[in-house]
């Protein structure tokens, strides 16, 4: 019998049982993406940032919180102008990693 | 014994330095290259947390260091090691005799040009922190006119690669709280708005000054570095940052931008730190001995620094600093 009810699945980020294998393998080749202090230079000047939600400072978040498909879905509004790489005073090459993601 | 002690520098490290070897019965010479005493201190209108008036604690120096040996527009010219100590010779061409040396040379304020997208020297309603406080202490900037908003940006030419300044300037955090507070007071139906990363209240009395700017000056702090800077058709600026707490590019047009420059060691002293052999550490200040024991030593027998010569510190910090090195140059005069 159906009363209406239903629980509601946890909205926690899920540590435990995150996959960090491609943050981890992204570490890799690009060790910088550690040093990133969330600015939020590169998404204030991102071309595409304007129009959408494409924001590099959330995507490297979301590698690291496992939401991996969300990443990569946002990656495709990024036009590889390279503002980004310009400002990052952490001087973090992102639009490599950004090609380095999708690859 | 009574040696002569060389302090390079009459900021407030010299200063307070000289102050305390004079009373350990030493003879201070101050070398001061500009024509007075006091330093950057000299040029602030008030101190954080508690905006007490700089030029108080600036007197109070000058009347501490009384009997001190100044040599005001004065820079060291040369520099020998010799049997006795050192043999230095002025630009004036004296020389003088000493037993040790202390650099207290300071620190520049970061050149606000180099980072060209804020638009300092491009556009006339960016000034700088230094500049805000003379303003503060005379009433006067042509570039100030009723500003009904204004915003403040934090970390110019520190924790940033592209100026090759990797390091935390300490103080701009707080000094950006004081200044947006103060700007209230002058302009009270102005917007403040302070742009940082992460808000460093470090010492005793600064948090509570954050939770004044907030509560008792209603100053709005966001959370995201301004990566560009531009002039509309009417001459005031917009400013791009992210509002990394909300998530969104931000865009918002200002009347007035104050820049936070960090703080650069003193680079007119090169020659004479070549000279003696003192080394730079990463950041491009002078290399301590020992981050723990050894702060006012250098890896040179008789050299000692004080102050920001060694990295960016508070006033407090600095004072601590002087009276410490007066009591490791005692010490190494009478071979304790």
């Amino acid at each position: 019998m159906d009363f209406g009810f239903c629980l509601s699945p946890s909205s926690h980020v899920k540590m435990d049982s995150v996959d960090l294998t491609t943050f981890n393998s992204l570490k890799e080749t690009n060790p910088d993406i550690n040093t990133c202090i969330a600015c939020g230079s590169c998404t204030a000047t991102c071309t595409a940032g304007n129009f959408t939600e494409m924001s590099f400072r959330r995507i490297l978040l979301m590698l690291q919180r496992g939401k991996e498909e969300q990443a990569k879905k946002m990656i495709q509004k990024c036009m590889l102008c390279g503002k980004c790489t310009l400002v990052c005073p952490r001087g973090i090459n992102i639009r490599k990693i950004l090609l380095d993601i999708t690859r | 014994m009574k040696e002569n002690i060389l302090i390079i520098g009459g900021g407030a490290a010299g200063m307070e330095a000289a102050t305390q070897l004079q009373k350990l019965g030493q003879t201070p010479i101050i070398i001061e290259k500009s024509n007075a005493l006091g330093g950057h201190v000299a040029q602030w209108d008030r101190l954080f947390p508690a905006f007490h008036p700089a030029k108080d604690v600036v007197e109070q120096m000058l009347a501490n260091v009384k009997g001190v040996d100044v040599r005001m527009n004065t820079e060291v010219a040369d520099i020998q090691r010799n049997e006795n100590g050192f043999k230095a010779v002025l630009s004036d061409n004296t020389t003088i005799d000493a037993k040790a040396v202390v650099l207290a040379t300071g620190f520049d304020l970061f050149n606000a040009e180099r980072k060209q997208e804020y638009g300092y020297g491009i556009y006339n309603n960016v000034i700088t922190s230094l500049e805000l406080e003379k303003f503060f202490r005379t009433g006067k900037d042509e570039r100030i006119n009723n500003p009904k908003k204004i915003g403040f940006v934090h970390c110019v030419g520190a924790r940033d690669v592209k100026v090759c300044n990797t390091y935390c300037s300490k103080v701009c955090c707080t000094t950006a709280l004081k200044q947006a507070c103060e700007m209230k007071e002058v302009f009270p139906d102005a917007e403040v708005y302070t742009f940082y990363m992460d808000l460093r209240m470090f010492g005793p009395g600064y948090e509570d000054l954050y939770l004044r700017t907030q509560k008792d000056f209603d100053v709005k702090c966001v959370r995201g570095r301004v990566c560009e800077v531009s002039e509309d058709m009417d001459g005031r600026l917009v400013i791009k940052a992210e509002d990394t707490l909300f998530g969104k590019p931000l865009k918002m047009t200002l009347d007035l931008l104050v820049l936070m420059c960090s703080m650069e060691k003193n680079k007119s002293i090169d020659a004479i730190q070549q000279k003696l052999g003192v080394a730079n550490n990463s950041d491009g200040f002078m290399q301590i001995k020992d981050t723990y024991l050894g702060m006012n030593d250098t890896a040179k027998d008789g050299v000692f620094v004080a102050g920001t010569c060694t990295a960016p510190k508070s006033l407090p910090d600095t004072i601590a600093e002087a009276r410490s090195v007066a009591v490791e140059v005692f010490n190494y005069i009478n071979n304790r």
